[in-house]
C-alpha cells in the first residue's frame, strides 16, 4: 500500500537534509512501527507523508497504491485515504468541533463523489464512534481542541480517524501525554480499526503502546534512514537494550 | 509668521454647498433651525473637508478620501427589505423618510421631522466640536429620523430593527432613542443599500441608557460599493446601566463610524465589539471615544478586523478617565487579519488616565492566518479554500458567539459568510 523509496528531505527553510535515503514498505492490513532516538526523523516522516509545505522531497518517491503521491497537496492526501492523527493536535479557537467533523467528512464525501451526510445521519455516527473512544458530546460542542486535556485531545484524534475511515493511518506519539486507562480506551480505538485493507503506521518511543497495538513489523529509524527492520521482538530488544546497539551494528 | 493659503475648493466640497442650497428649501426646520444648518454649511465652506492635519481625521484623509457627492435626483425608490430577525418590529427609513412606526404600549415613537419643523431639534443641532464633520453634514442636511422612547421598566421580548435603507442619492437621519430606567431590549440599527448608484449616507443616533437599563445595540452597516456612510453614535450610560454595542461593517466605499460614550452614572458596564469585514478597494474608519467620569465602570471593546484587496481600515480608540473616576476598569483590543499585501489597517488607542486606582488595557495584533491551523484543517481533507474560509470565520465567530441571542448570533454569521463567500 505504501512504499517509500530512497527518500531524501529537507526542511524548506534553511535546507537541513532530515531524511537521508529511507525505505520502507507497508502493506495492505500491516500495522508497522516505527521507532527511534530524538531527532532521528520519526515526526519529520509523518509531516512529510501528509505532505507539509514546510518540507522538500529532493530525491525518490513516496508511492501509495502503486502511484506517487509527491504531486497532491495535503487536501488530496487525506481524501485519498491518508490520515495522521498529531503528536500536539491544534487548538483552533472559533471553529466548534462538530461543525469542523462534518465539513470534514462531507469535503472528504464530496471528493470522492458520494453524497453528503444528513445532520442526523452525521450525529448518530459521531455518537456512535464518541461513545467507543468514551468521548463525553459535550466535549465536542467546545472549539476544536480548545481547552481538551491531553489526554482528550489524543481521544479526538481518534474518533476523527474512525469517522474518516482512511486506509493509511500515521498515529505520531499518540501515546504520549496519556495515562495508562487513556492508553488502553486509545488503543482499542486504533485495534478496532485494524482490517486487511487497512495501514496503520505507529511512531512511538515506547514498547508500552506496541503492547497495546500489537505490530506486524518494527522499523528503526535513526539519522533519517530505517537502519534495522524486524518483528514485535525487535521492539522489546530496543525495550531491554536501547538502541546503541542497533545503531553500532548499522554503523 | 506665516498665514495659511486658503486651499483651492475641492469638488466634493463644492458639491456639498451646492446639493445644500438645492435641497434647503425641502429641508424642514424653522428660521432658527434653517440658520443653524446654513452655519454648518458656512463652517465646511470655511475650514474645508478634514485632511490628515485634522488630528481626529489623520488616517482618513476626507480631502482626498471623498471625491463626489451623489445628488437626490427622484430615483431613489427603495423599499424596506426582510428584516435581520425575523421576529422584529421594524422602523422603516426609506430614502431617508420614516415610513412606518411600532406602534405597541411600550414604544414612544414620533418622526424627527417633526422637531425639526417646530424648531425643537435645534436644541440636538450642536456639533461636538470644530472637527465634527458628521455632526456638520447631518446637521444641515437632516430631513428626517425617528424619536424612539422605550418606557421605564419595559422588557422587550421583541427586537426592533431601525432599518435605514437607500436607493442611492441622499440620505440624512437622526434618532434620538431613550431608554428609560430599568427597561431593557435588542435594537439593530441596519444601513442597507437597495441600488448600486452610490449614496452618500449620514446618520446620528444619540442614545441615552437610564439607570439600570439593559440594552444590546447592534449596527449593521451593509452600504454599497460605492457609498459614502457617515455614521455617529452618542452614547450616554446611567448609573447600573448596561449596555453591549455591536458594530458589523461589511460595506461601503467610504466609511466613517463614529462612537461617542459618556459613562455618567456608577456601576454602568460597556461592551463593545466590533467586526470589521474589508475588501476592495473601500476605507472603513471606526472612532471610538469613551469618557469614564464617575467612578467603578467597567468596558471592554474588541474589534475583529479581516482585510482584503486593497482595502484600508482604521480604528481609533480614545479612552478618558477623568481623576475621580477610581476603580475604571477599561480594556481595548483591536485585532486584524490581514490576508492582501495591498490591504492596509491602522490602529491608534489613547489612553488618558487622570485617576490612580484604575485598571486600563490596550493591545492590537496583525496576523495572517496561522499555517499550523491550516496545516491541521487540510489534513483531515479540507480543501485550501474551504480552510481558509473556516478560519476566517472563526475569528469572528469568536466574538459574535459572545452574543446571549441564538437568533441574532445565527443572522450576523449568515451576513459575514455570505460576504467572506463573495471575497474568499
Amino acid at each position: 500500500m505504501l512504499e517509500i523509496k530512497n527518500l531524501h528531505a529537507r526542511i524548506a527553510e534553511d535546507g537541513t537534509e532530515i531524511i537521508k535515503g529511507l525505505n520502507l514498505t507497508v502493506k495492505a492490513g500491516e500495522v508497522a512501527a516505527i521507532m527511534g532516538p530524538n531527532g532521528s526523523g520519526k515526526s519529520t516522516l509523518s509531516y512529510i507523508l501528509t505532505g507539509r509545505e514546510d518540507y522538500e522531497v529532493t530525491e525518490g518517491d513516496i508511492l501509495y497504491d502503486g502511484k506517487s503521491i509527491l504531486g497532491m497537496d495535503t487536501a488530496e492526501r487525506a481524501t485519498a485515504g491518508l490520515f495522521l492523527a498529531f503528536q500536539y493536535p491544534v487548538e483552533i479557537p472559533g471553529v466548534a468541533t462538530m461543525q469542523f467533523l462534518k465539513v470534514a467528512m462531507n469535503e472528504q464525501r464530496k471528493a470522492r463523489g458520494q453524497d453528503e451526510l444528513t445532520t442526523p445521519d452525521f450525529i448518530r455516527r459521531v455518537k456512535a464512534a464518541a461513545a467507543e473512544l468514551k468521548i463525553d458530546m459535550n466535549m465536542l460542542k467546545r472549539p476544536l481542541n480548545v481547552g481538551f486535556s491531553g489526554g482528550e485531545k489524543k481521544r479526538a484524534e481518534i474518533l476523527q480517524m474512525s469517522l474518516l475511515e482512511p486506509r493509511l493511518c500515521v498515529l505520531d506519539e499518540t501515546d504520549s501525554g496519556l495515562d495508562i486507562d487513556a492508553l488502553k480506551i486509545v488503543s482499542d480505538g486504533v485495534n478496532a480499526l485494524r482490517s486487511p485493507d487497512r495501514a496503520i503506521i505507529v511512531i512511538t518511543h515506547y514498547q508500552r503502546l506496541l503492547e497495546h497495538i500489537v505490530p506486524d513489523s518494527v522499523h528503526v529509524l535513526y539519522k533519517g534512514q530505517v537502519i534495522k527492520s524486524g518483528d514485535k521482538q525487535l521492539a522489546l530488544e530496543l525495550e531491554n537494550d536501547g538502541y546503541s546497539n542497533v545503531i553500532k551494528n548499522a554503523a | 509668521m506665516n498665514m495659511q493659503s486658503k486651499m483651492p475648493i475641492t469638488a466634493a466640497e463644492q458639491a456639498l454647498v451646492d446639493s445644500f442650497v438645492s435641497q434647503s428649501g425641502g429641508l424642514p426646520g424653522d428660521d432658527a433651525t434653517m440658520a443653524i444648518r446654513n452655519d454648518f454649511i458656512e463652517e465646511i465652506k470655511h475650514a474645508g473637508l478634514p485632511t490628515r492635519r485634522v488630528e481626529t481625521w489623520h488616517y482618513t484623509d476626507l480631502r482626498n478620501l471623498l471625491k463626489s457627492i451623489p445628488v437626490r435626483d427622484g430615483n431613489e425608490g427603495a423599499a424596506p427589505v426582510v428584516s435581520l430577525l425575523a421576529s422584529a418590529d421594524v422602523i422603516s427609513v426609506v430614502d431617508g423618510h420614516v415610513l412606518e412606526c411600532v406602534k405597541t404600549a411600550d414604544i414612544g415613537f414620533s418622526p424627527y421631522r417633526e422637531n425639526l419643523a417646530d424648531g425643537s431639534a435645534a436644541k440636538r443641532m450642536i456639533a461636538r466640536g470644530s472637527d465634527d464633520l458628521i455632526g456638520q453634514i447631518n446637521g444641515a442636511f437632516v430631513a428626517d429620523g425617528a424619536n424612539i422612547a422605550l418606557a421605564d421598566g419595559a422588557k422587550r421580548d421583541v427586537p426592533i430593527e431601525i432599518q435605514v435603507s437607500h436607493g442611492g442619492g441622499q440620505c440624512h437621519t437622526r434618532f434620538p432613542v431613550s431608554i428609560g430606567t430599568g427597561a431593557s431590549g435588542l435594537f439593530i440599527e441596519r444601513h442597507i443599500a437597495t441600488s448600486d448608484r452610490g449614496a452618500f449616507v449620514s446618520s446620528i443616533t444619540d442614545l441615552h441608557v437610564g439607570e439600570g437599563a439593559d440594552v444590546v445595540w447592534v449596527i449593521s452597516q451593509e452600504q454599497g460599493l460605492a457609498d459614502t456612510h457617515f455614521g455617529q453614535m452618542n452614547i450616554v450610560l446611567e448609573a447600573n446601566a448596561k449596555l453591549t454595542l455591536f458594530v458589523a461593517n461589511s460595506g461601503g466605499k467610504l466609511v466613517r463610524q463614529e462612537i461617542h460614550i459618556a459613562a455618567c452614572g456608577e456601576n454602568s458596564e460597556l461592551a463593545l465589539r466590533g467586526v470589521n469585514l474589508l475588501g476592495g478597494d473601500s476605507h472603513t474608519d471606526v472612532t471610538m471615544t469613551l469618557d469614564h467620569t464617575v467612578p467603578n465602570c467597567s468596558s471592554e471593546q474588541i474589534f475583529r478586523n479581516v482585510v482584503f484587496d486593497r482595502a484600508n481600515g482604521v480604528f481609533q480608540g480614545q479612552i478618558k478617565v477623568s481623576r475621580i473616576a477610581q476603580k475604571t476598569d477599561a480594556k481595548m483590543a483591536c485585532n486584524t487579519l490581514l490576508l492582501s499585501d495591498d490591504g492596509n489597517f491602522s490602529s491608534k488607542p489613547e489612553l488618558e488616565i487622570f485617576a490612580d486606582d484604575v485598571q486600563c488595557g490596550h493591545g492590537a495584533t496583525v496576523t495572517d492566518i496561522d499555517d499550523n491551523h491550516l496545516f491541521y484543517l487540510k489534513a483531515r481533507g479540507i480543501g485550501e479554500k474551504r480552510a481558509r474560509g473556516l478560519l476566517i470565520k472563526a475569528f469572528t465567530a469568536e466574538i459574535v458567539e459572545e452574543l446571549d441571542n441564538d437568533a441574532l448570533i445565527e443572522a450576523l454569521e449568515n451576513r459575514f459568510e455570505k460576504w467572506l463567500d463573495n471575497h474568499g
